[in-house]
């Protein structure tokens, strides 16, 4: 499942290599261009059927995940790092972590439960005070496997754990390798529209990639897919989670970065009603998406996000469900194929 | 004058939704432009060509005015809402709201005492008189502006959405007055300022002007244990100096100070702690465009009830005529 290996692949924000690699060799043969811009984004390009002047439709998904950076490297060969994108440091203490080019793996340190006073273990401790533990036994040592300025993500596999029901899968990075995966499979669709999917990065550190890809594709509408915020856990009051597990693709309505074009939110609506495929939308307010950047780009475009769900995203370990993903799929798919006759 | 001022703050448009004040503006300025249209994001883009040889000015006021958006609905039909802009929770209960379709509901605190402590808009909910969830379930995702009628005071006036209607309106007023200016003056009527200047920036750069002027509300210092400013009603309109996000191109500011005096023509000077306009994104802009502010002091902005003095808006109009009908060297 190209899912899983775009879950387990490596790739904090400036780090996108591996992951780019996996998405070219995924698109390469499905598209017309494929090309590389001066910010890491790839970019593939397929003709539409339509007569011309074709619509530019660019589909953005971001490559990065939310991950670490070394900053200091001390006596002892600890390892001392700095968050890349919103990483909480209560989820930190004991984590296994994949570090720098070498790969090497490593763990958060943590004192153990043994050592530890009974009022210090309902402290949090903050970044600047934990380090990663490579196994090196000294700060030469260290020096040799890790420069300052390389990068660490989680050491999380992809697992499935559910075949049936909501078909759930397990590993780090949905957000965004989920929108990742749903843009690979609309490479295989034929559309009137010129389609331009942009494999965007540095989103975490603030929808930087997918500035610049806008600025060069100048699209007359911009799609971004994300792996999202899903909160459906029990609750006591009467209140909406911001999405939920099973409940389909999540369309942004507002967030903290745009206003979602209504006329886009309508044609996703009708196209999810006209193909039977189910829909929610994401509660407003919270978070961004590279639809941020796409529509303030140059003169403006009409733009919208649409996610797949995931529990527990910028932690080390998501879950979400396949039969959302194939829905967002199928989704974005109806919308692609409505262009540009339901754009008014 | 104070007619249109009725008439536009009292419509509904709240950031991305600003289609009904689009109408309005439109049908207003139609017959007196060259050209007009709408662009990408929704702004109103109205040019009245000039007679040659002058600059490329863009006046900027924006549409959209503060509001809330549905962000759940609950078992009993009482809705829940985040913000759209920097909505002051003080400001709410017992107000009332408007959907798109004119549809009314009424803020209202859970328990006034924990509200009083602790003023966070979960605590407040909008009661649209439905009584189940299933009556208002297509209300989620909907936006909502804020209700409360204008108010003639005869020197000042009173209204929701003064921020920034009035700008609009001082834009509608110059554009009418506009004759033989030399200048391509380009007047664009902005959607999303409140959320973050987002149509001024793509309107820019649609326009490409050579010289940028926002015309938005200013916070007016005038009022009982106010901050320590110096904006008032009635002093005229302000030359902005200094905002949260923007120094003024002196030359520009220069130029608006020299056209006042010459014309005998009132003017405070603006320096604000915080807050920003569109001229912000129009000075960003591609490579850069000298931009400035011409603001109205406004009491109480952001709230239901903004005030502003009706002279403060007649002395800006002339101001940007007065500006407008000499070359612009800055």
């Amino acid at each position: 499942m190209l899912l899983e290996k775009l879950s387990n692949a490596f790739g904090p924000s400036g780090s996108e290599d591996e992951v780019r690699r996996l998405l070219a060799r995924a698109v390469h043969d499905k598209v017309d261009e494929l090309q590389t811009d001066a910010l890491g984004n790839l970019i593939a390009f397929k003709r539409g059927t339509g007569a011309e002047p074709r619509m530019k439709v660019m589909v953005d998904a971001h490559t990065d995940e939310v991950g670490l950076m070394i900053t200091r490297i001390e006596k002892n060969g600890l390892l001392g790092f700095r968050a890349l994108g919103g990483v909480d440091a209560r989820l930190l203490m004991a984590k296994g972590v994949i570090v720098g080019e070498k790969r090497l793996p490593g763990v958060i340190t943590a004192p153990p439960i043994h050592l530890t006073e009974r009022e210090q273990r309902s402290k949090v401790l903050k970044i600047n005070q934990l380090v990663i533990d490579i196994g090196a036994s000294s700060e030469d040592e260290a020096k040799k496997l890790v420069k300052l300025g390389e990068v660490a993500t989680f050491d999380t596999k992809f697992e499935v754990l559910d075949e049936g029901g909501l078909r759930t899968v397990k590993g780090k990075a949905f957000d965004d390798r989920m929108g990742c995966a749903v843009a690979v499979a609309l490479a295989e669709g034929e559309y009137a529209v010129d389609l331009y999917l942009s494999f965007s990065t540095q989103e975490e550190v603030g929808l930087r990639g997918a500035r610049v890809a806008a600025y060069r594709i100048e699209p007359d509408l911009g799609f971004a897919l994300e792996g999202t915020i899903c909160d459906d856990m029990p609750k006591k009051e009467d209140v909406s989670p911001t999405t939920e597990l099973g409940k389909g693709p999540a369309i942004s309505v507002m967030d903290r970065t745009f206003v979602a074009d209504q006329r886009l939110v309508r044609l996703l609506i009708d196209q999810a009603k006209a193909n039977g495929i189910p829909y929610q939308f994401k509660q407003p307010g919270a978070g961004g998406t590279d639809a941020g950047a796409i529509h303030l780009s140059k003169a403006g475009v009409p733009s919208v996000a649409v996610s797949v769900p995931s529990r527990y995203i910028h932690s080390p370990v998501s879950i979400a469900s396949l039969n959302d993903f194939e829905n967002t799929v199928a989704l974005m798919k109806a919308a692609l194929s409505a262009l540009p006759g339901a754009w008014s | 004058m104070k007619e249109l001022i009725e008439k536009l703050t009292e419509a509904y448009g709240p950031s991305g939704r600003e289609e009904q004040i689009r109408e309005i503006i439109r049908a207003e300025v139609e017959s007196f432009v060259d050209e007009i249209r709408v662009d990408t994001m929704g702004n109103l883009i109205a040019l009245k060509k000039g007679t040659g040889q002058g600059k490329k000015v863009m006046l900027a006021a924006h549409m959209d005015e503060i509001g809330l958006i549905i962000s759940h609905v609950d078992e009993e039909g009482f809705l829940r809402a985040q913000r759209i802009g920097g909505v002051d929770t003080m400001t709410l209960t017992g107000g009332r709201v408007q959907f798109a379709d004119g549809t009314v509901g009424v803020i209202a605190p859970e328990k006034r005492p924990e509200f009083r402590k602790d003023p966070d808009l979960s605590k407040l909910y909008i009661d649209i008189g439905a009584t189940s969830r299933a009556e208002a379930a297509d209300r989620l995702g909907q936006v909502v502006g804020f209700v409360r009628p204008f108010a003639d005071m005869g020197q000042r006036v009173v209204s929701k959405a003064m921020d920034d209607r009035i700008g609009c309106t001082v834009l509608v007023e110059t554009l009418r007055g506009l004759e033989g200016s030399p200048h391509d003056v380009y007047f664009v009527f902005t959607v999303q300022e409140e959320v973050g200047l987002r149509g001024a920036q793509t309107g820019a750069f649609g326009v490409d002007p050579d010289i940028g002027i926002a015309v938005d509300v200013t916070i007016a210092a005038d009022t009982p244990e106010a901050y320590k400013m110096a904006m008032k009603l009635g002093d005229g309109p302000c030359i902005k100096v200094k905002d949260g996000r923007m120094l003024a191109h002196s030359g520009l500011k220069d130029l608006m100070i020299e056209t006042a005096e010459a014309n005998e023509i009132p003017y405070q000077l603006e320096v604000l702690a915080w807050g920003s306009t569109d001229a912000a994104a129009m000075q960003l802009s591609r490579g850069g465009v000298p931009a400035g502010c011409v603001s109205i002091a406004c009491r109480y902005v952001h709230s239901p009830s903004e005030m502003v003095d009706i002279g403060d808006v007649e002395n800006a109009v002339r101001l940007l005529l007065a500006m407008l009908a000499e070359p612009i060297e800055v």
